[in-house]
């Protein structure tokens, strides 16, 4: 029961490079500290020092924005994709 | 005497590398706008000579007059480029007078070569990708960036990608097709536009997306604004000015031209300049975030007829927020009918024909004037970001097509009798 996430070339250097990798489906929250698990430090650049989402970064489940979602809560069912994107774009 | 320090252009001019603005964590000039450490927006630092009005003065009627202060190599107005800048600040005396202010300019900014402010900041990303290596020009764009790096493109003889919202208005989709290049109209709001060209950015690292991975040198662009209201109006900064806020980019910018005049000793630092926001009520994060008095925007799901100003999730909001605290200005927004109505009195009263944003710009103005917010006393420039012939579904409704006459003199004669203010003759 796994999901797929896109990686932002910013952190490739936490996964050996790879643009997408793969989690145990869960929270939003569960992803990311499984995440954090297999690529040691990417949790921190996702998340700020009270484990809420950086201000600057956008995570989508399928096409949802969590924050239009639960946030960290957001429900991730298999088969789904992640994306963490950079939010400073556009414009 | 003191050792001379002789400072020196790169191919960046006197731009010296890239800093968070979240951390200040330090880069060199690259192709990269988002912080590895904390995600932060990276912005251009600079290394700035003594620069003199006189040398300013000398220079061309484009944004390259200020390319000093730009990242860009000093002989940028030599490359193939579409010169934009210099364009009309308009004394709106009529305007002044319906609103009851005092002094009131319109910084008409129709005059670009695509007919927005967006030429001058893809004109700095175009130099600064080229420097950089890249051949292609690409961007997600709610219009009228979307013309300007087709255009951009065409001229610099390299290849654009330009993905669009599929429902934007008709003359931007077409205004940008005519350039030819590759236009991808994409289902879905801008914001869905933005996540796939981030995306898009990732996948492709050998396209200059200008405002993702070109973005801190794209925005650069937009200080050019500043640069010319000061200088036009004799190197003096205005005490109000109100700006239209889709990613917020152009405010912050603005802003920063103000204060690096002021730094480089060539406008007085006081008074200082105190800066609005404008959004519209169908997308108005930035103005939500500012009456809650919040410092983090909530994205909110656009829905207004301003479709250049409807981005739900603005990357520079926070900063937006900063500036309207820190400067004494505020952050409102208005209905697309007080937008309609906006457009309708620029037009009646300076014969200005702007885009839906500045129906935004301007009805904000006039509720903030109403609030109390600015101040009918202080001299104030407005901006009108683009031209009212890119929006014209936006305001059609307003006015209906007349109903044509026979060509004859008699049928005119009838037809002026039952003008409005004017009593019907048997």
């Amino acid at each position: 029961m796994s999901v797929s996430v896109r990686i932002p070339t910013i952190l490739r250097s936490y996964t050996g490079g790879a643009a997408e990798v793969t989690a145990q489906a869960g929270s939003l929250r569960e992803i990311i500290a499984g995440l954090n698990a297999e690529f040691p430090g990417i949790g921190g650049r996702i998340l700020d020092d009270t484990g809420q989402l950086r201000r600057f970064v956008n995570v989508y489940v399928g096409d949802a924005d969590v924050r239009f979602a639960r946030g960290l809560d957001t429900p991730v069912p298999a088969g789904i994709q992640v994306s963490v994107i950079p939010a400073v774009a556009g414009g | 005497m003191g050792t001379t320090i002789t400072k020196t252009q790169s191919r960046f001019g006197y731009a010296s590398g890239l800093a968070c603005r979240e951390c200040g964590q330090t880069y060199d000039l690259g192709a990269q706008h988002a912080c590895s450490e904390c995600f932060g927006p990276l912005e251009v630092g600079y290394d700035l000579p003594h620069l003199t009005r006189e040398t300013i003065e000398a220079g061309p009627p484009s944004i390259w007059r200020y390319a000093s202060l730009l990242p860009v190599r000093p002989d940028i107005a030599e490359k193939p480029n579409t010169e934009p800048g210099w364009t009309r600040l308009v004394r709106a005396d009529n305007l002044a007078r319906a609103l009851g202010m005092r002094a009131l300019w319109v910084k008409d900014e129709r005059g670009n070569p695509t007919h927005s402010f967006k030429d001058r900041v893809v004109a700095v990303a175009l130099a600064a990708a080229t420097e950089l290596g890249f051949k292609v020009l690409a961007c997600p764009s709610t219009g009228n960036l979307a013309n300007a790096v087709a255009a951009a493109a065409a001229r610099a003889g390299i290849r654009s990608v330009v993905l669009v919202p599929a429902d934007l208005e008709q003359q931007k989709i077409l205004g940008t097709a005519v350039y030819g290049g590759t236009l991808v109209t994409v289902e879905g709001s801008y914001d869905d536009v933005n996540r796939l060209a981030s995306e898009l950015a990732d996948e492709h690292d050998d396209w200059a997306f200008v405002n993702v991975n070109m973005r801190p040198y794209y925005a650069e662009g937009s200080k050019t604004i500043g640069y010319e209201i000061a200088e036009q109006l004799g190197w003096r900064l205005p005490p109000q000015v109100v700006v239209p806020v889709a990613s917020g980019a152009q405010l912050v910018k603005i802003d920063k031209a103000f204060r690096e005049l002021s730094a480089l000793g060539l406008v007085e630092e006081s008074p200082g300049c105190r800066v609005f926001g404008a959004q519209a009520t169908g997308c108005a994060p930035v103005a939500a975030a500012f009456r809650a008095g919040h410092d983090v925007v909530q994205p909110v799901r656009p829905a207004t007829i301003a479709k250049s100003l409807a981005i739900g999730n603005p990357a520079d909001g926070p900063y937006v927020l900063d500036v309207v605290r820190r400067t004494g200005g505020a952050v409102a927004d208005v209905t697309d009918g007080e937008i309609v109505d906006a457009i309708r009195l620029l037009a009646v009263t300076e014969g200005i024909f702007g885009e839906t944003a500045v129906g935004v710009t301007l009805a904000t103005a006039r509720k903030l004037l109403a609030s109390g917010q600015l101040d009918p006393a202080a001299e104030t420039v407005i901006i009108n970001s683009g031209d009212g012939l890119k929006t014209l579904d936006a305001v059609a409704a307003a006015f209906p097509a007349a109903t044509p006459i026979r060509a004859s003199l008699a049928a005119f004669a009838e037809l002026e009798s039952h003008r409005p203010g004017k009593a019907a003759t048997a």
